[in-house]
């Protein structure tokens, strides 16, 4: 007869649990009262979604409060691991989302929010990437990868517009394929290691020194393939700009920050510890990737004539910069790293969101696609203040100081210079000099070209309302002001990420 | 009040700036010119607050921004900036009063009072990372003016000067970065502050290099020979009061840059660059003054011989001595005067005939005698004659590059005298002569509105000819410690030898430098 388990409540550590629980119950209570009352009206589920947000940000306050006074805490048979990292990446998972759910407040309607499905799958999308982020376990990432990662293929396809469709359709099977890899790179090393907890395989590689570098390596590139297709990494990006492309403004926006941040921390997990160990091949590997990404997306960038599109590519630019971070693997890169994804959600949110209020339900006649350039000429003269708000978002992601992403460069390149790599600094300084020229391509066509006829202005506002507006200002007052707020967060954030190791 | 002068006259055109939104479009004039001759005003109270006997920072502020990552707002004001900032908000007064009839006006003057935010406070920042935000701050409002008011080039024209300044300022920025890292692993904290900086000696090595970063910024900004050639599409496509500010004040950015860092921070760098540049600074004038020459359109004799004088300015900079960097600022106002003047006479004749081709021109002395006699003046003033501003500078300038080389300056000189030719020849071929036009027969003379603009110009031209020891005092004494500075920091023999060694009593605390290993 099996011998009792024995284990005490208290060890468990239940409330580890508890940012990851919420959302859940609110999904499923959003569902529940869908099935008691069917057809209310979406505020009340954006409300709900709202406040069940709110709370899983206050058990992320408290275990940052946890964190401080009494380091990482292990729980649930040491699967969930909260550590600094793990406390930061949630904030931006959590804020962002914030920001991100009062969008669907539009003027005009939309398919999908008309389902309260799809609030409830955004609530479960969220616990999913929470897990991904506060756990060691190689198992729990890959379930919360793919919660996330199945309920985010159904929000695109929820737009209901052959696009979308074909957008989600070209998700999943890319990201089945990537699912598919992280399993095989847990599974190698697995059999490597006989643990699929990373420290463990950290610990058990460096006891026999790397001595099967070969089945490392496999591993290793089966996880970068992966990792690479959810941060976009060239040449893992190619779904990015269709699926942009497809999905609602407002959920490129968010796609284009929570899933990456995600990604990222799973990244610093996995590939800073081979790097530091001198799996020279990853540092190579990841170089070319970090430089390719960013060269190469700015290039087509340059070409695209849509301004979404645009932004798609200047975003898997972004995340090649950001990657750098993981090459470099110091304290302050990997601060870098979180400085620069807290304002660039900011500030991307923001730009996404000036595309959402303008999101037209009919294309007229002249216009191809939902933003082309043509539709923002000459917006200074028919509505000046969006003008000057969507300006101000492209010259901060072209890193015009004092805007907001200027911090986020300026504490990465520095992060290049100190970590000894120079000649990626330089090549990361030109690439935003490349970048500035497609986002100035757009603010020409807002200040220096005539309006199409018939043009009121009307079509730039179509959806505001005051929840949107209200959104729209507070990610511009944060790109304007940033600079207060980078001291504080550069102290924070340096102090959870030192204390967690990295 | 005085405490915090530098901040307000930074923040005081911006905020107007923001005011302005609210104004009816057509007050909004009238509101211009009363904030920016109150700028203009302030300005001058700090030139009369500023003891010029002092050589070091005055009126100096600190605000910790990020003391985490040593980034603080420094500001103050010494004897090389003073006059670049008074230069610099007359140069918005006159521009906004002698606006003549613009479309958007209002956006025009809100663009125009911005500017004067980001120019004043590139001139005062003591921060680098601060000076670093004003410098590429100052791109946005220009690009604007530019794509917005521009001729039929003026996208392109907009898009190229943004991107060509963008790119040089990023390496710069790396070059900083890498700074502040030097002085962090020198002293254990991080510090972006200029005069921190000062304190810091380099290995000629690191120098060679940090210097080549920080160049790549200045010279896009001057503009040096090769790297010209946005400027030419700039001021042809940009609208009159673009081009006069973007000659008279932003090109001093990047001679100033060099006065404030490159000098002082790599001595020895600098002296190992003397040549190289010294022949970059004489094809740039010698090579502008030639395809000045061979243009048809008069803005754009304007624009190439302004070029070409900024490679005076900088010849004179790099002679490292008093002598040289003294003449080299002066002429930095000289210039600025000068140049503004003339594009201002440029649109006075744009605004008449809507051409600037020389050859739609010719005899327009007889139609226009004061118009004819401003130009005569401002054009004398630019080829150099004596008793004009343009003279002290460009005499000093060459005075003090001849103690470095006999030859190179010999060239410079000569290659000064033949640039007079273009001048001279575009003058004739507009103003002398019968005319021939039919459409010039009835100019109407330069109106009161012009010569409210024009006439300052033309009195400071000649008064700091005659008379330029107000504001050489306190630009030498500035100067001079600055040389001194760069003579004690400096490490090879070739730097000691070229860098003259001008008295002991300026002092540096010896103690507190640190090398960096």
């Amino acid at each position: 007869m099996l011998a009792p388990v024995n284990v005490s409540l208290e060890s468990l550590n239940i409330m580890t649990l508890a940012p990851m629980l919420i959302p859940i119950i609110g999904a499923l209570l959003i569902l529940i009262i869908d099935i008691s009352k069917a057809n209310l009206d979406k505020t009340l589920y954006v409300m709900i979604s709202l406040l069940f947000l709110l709370l899983d940000l206050g058990t992320i306050v408290d275990s940052a409060g946890i964190f401080t006074a009494s380091g990482i805490v292990m729980g649930v048979f040491d699967m969930m691991l909260i550590d600094g990292l793990a406390i930061l990446a949630q904030f931006i998972i959590v804020g962002a989302s914030l920001l991100f759910i009062p969008l669907a407040l539009t003027h005009s309607r939309f398919h999908e929010f008309s389902y309260p499905e799809f609030f409830a799958l955004f609530l479960f999308m969220i616990s999913g990437f929470q897990f991904m982020v506060a756990t060691d376990n190689l198992i729990l990432i890959f379930v919360g990868l793919e919660t996330a990662s199945l309920a985010l293929y159904t929000l695109i396809a929820m737009h209901n517009r052959d696009k979308s469709f074909e957008a989600a359709v070209k998700y999943f099977t890319m990201g089945a394929l990537a699912a598919g890899f992280f399993s095989f790179g847990s599974m190698v090393f697995y059999a490597l290691t006989g643990s699929v907890e990373i420290n463990q395989i950290a610990a058990v590689l460096a006891a026999n020194n790397y001595a099967d570098i070969g089945y490392v390596l496999i591993g290793t590139a089966f996880l970068l393939g992966s990792i690479g297709f959810k941060v976009s990494l060239v040449p893992f990006h190619t779904w990015t700009p269709d699926v942009y492309e497809g999905s609602s403004a407002a959920l490129a926006g968010y796609m284009s920050i929570v899933p990456k941040i995600a990604a990222f921390i799973i990244a610093m997990r996995i590939f800073e510890f081979l790097i530091h160990s001198g799996v020279v091949w990853l540092e190579v590997i990841l170089y070319v990737g970090v430089v390719v990404t960013m060269t190469a997306s700015n290039m087509w960038a340059l070409v695209q004539s849509d301004v979404k599109r645009m932004l798609a590519y200047s975003s898997i630019s972004h995340a090649g910069f950001v990657m750098a971070a993981i090459l470099i693997g110091t304290t302050q890169a990997n601060s870098a790293l979180f400085l620069y994804w807290i304002l660039f959600s900011f500030t991307n949110l923001g730009a996404f969101s000036m595309l959402w209020i303008s999101r037209q339900k009919h294309l007229p006649q002249h216009q191809r696609t939902d933003h082309s350039y043509d539709k923002f000429a000459g917006m200074i003269k028919t509505s000046p203040i969006a003008s000057v708000i969507m300006a101000l978002f492209m010259l901060s992601l072209a890193g015009l100081p004092p805007f907001a992403l200027f911090w986020g460069k300026l504490y990465m390149i520095s992060s290049a210079v100190t970590g000894g790599y120079t000649v990626l600094a330089l090549i990361m300084a030109l690439n935003s000099a490349i970048a500035a020229y497609y986002y100035l391509k757009l603010i020409v066509y807002m200040f220096m070209k005539e309006p199409v006829v018939g043009n009121d202005g009307h079509v730039y506002v179509i959806n505001a309302t005051l929840a949107l507006k209200s959104i729209i200002g507070f990610a511009a007052v944060g790109t304007i002001f940033a600079i207060i707020a980078v001291n504080p967060l550069l102290e924070v954030i340096t102090t959870f990420v030192y204390n967690s190791g990295y | 009040m005085l405490d915090h002068i530098l901040s307000i006259l930074i923040f005081f055109p911006a905020l107007a700036g923001i005011f302005g939104f609210v104004i009816q479009k057509d007050s909004i004039r009238a509101y211009g010119i009363a904030v920016s001759a109150i700028e203009f005003a302030l300005a001058l109270w700090l030139w009369f607050a500023f003891d010029s006997s002092v050589s070091g920072m005055q009126f100096m502020e600190q605000i910790a921004l990020i003391p985490a990552f040593g980034i603080n707002y420094i500001l103050g004001v010494d004897g090389i900036s003073l006059f670049i900032i008074i230069l610099a908000s007359f140069f918005t007064l006159i521009g906004i009063a002698s606006l003549g009839e613009t479309k958007d006006e209002k956006n025009m003057i809100i663009t125009l009072l911005f500017l004067q935010m980001t120019m004043i406070g590139v001139f005062v920042a003591l921060d680098a990372i601060v000076f670093y935000v004003f410098w590429e701050l100052s791109l946005v409002p220009m690009l604007y003016i530019i794509g917005a008011w521009g001729g039929p080039l003026r996208v392109y024209a907009s898009v190229k000067f943004f991107l060509y300044t963008f790119t040089g300022s990023l390496i710069m920025l790396v070059g900083m970065l890498f700074m502040a890292y030097f002085y962090y692993q020198a002293t254990g904290t991080w510090s972006f502050a200029i005069l921190d900086w000062y304190r810091l000696i380099l290995p000629e090595s690191f120098q060679l290099w940090l210097f080549v970063a920080f160049f790549f910024g200045f010279a896009i900004k001057v503009p040096m020979f090769p790297f010209h050639t946005w400027l030419p599409y700039a001021h042809g496509q940009a609208p009159t009061i673009g081009s006069v500010i973007l000659a008279a004040i932003l090109l001093k950015m990047g001679t100033y840059a060099f006065i404030r860092f490159s000098l002082p921070l790599f001595p020895d760098a600098s002296v190992f660059y003397m040549f190289p540049i010294a022949v970059l600074a004489i094809i740039m004038i010698i090579y502008t003054a030639m395809v000045a020459y061979a243009q048809k359109d008069i803005k754009q004799v304007v624009a190439y011989s302004s070029v070409s004088h900024m490679g005076v300015i900088i010849l004179g900079t790099f002679a490292l001595n008093v002598e040289g960097i003294s003449g080299s600022i002066f002429l930095m106002i000289g210039h600025g005067v000068v140049s503004g003047a003339l594009f201002l006479l440029v649109g006075v004749i744009y605004d008449r005939r809507h051409t600037k081709m020389m050859s739609e021109f010719g005899g327009l002395a007889h139609v226009m005698p004061r118009y004819a006699t401003l130009f005569g003046i401002m054009m004398m003033a630019s080829v150099g004659m004596p008793l004009t501003i343009n003279f002290v500078g460009e005499f000093l300038s060459l005075l003090g590059f001849y103690e470095q080389s006999h030859i190179l300056t010999l060239l410079a000189g000569i290659a000064i005298i033949v640039g007079a030719i273009y001048m001279l020849a575009a003058y004739k071929k507009m103003f002398f002569g019968t005319v021939t036009n039919e459409a010039n027969k009835n100019l109407p003379d330069v109106n009161k509105r012009e010569l409210v603009a024009l006439i300052p110009l033309v009195l400071i031209t000649i008064w700091l000819g005659v008379y330029p020891k107000p504001l050489l005092e306190p630009i030498n004494n500035s100067v001079e410690a600055i040389v001194q500075l760069m003579h004690d920091k400096s490490i090879t023999e070739e730097a000691k030898s070229r860098i003259p060694n001008l008295m002991s009593d300026i002092e540096i605390t010896r103690t507190s430098m640190q090398e960096v290993h």
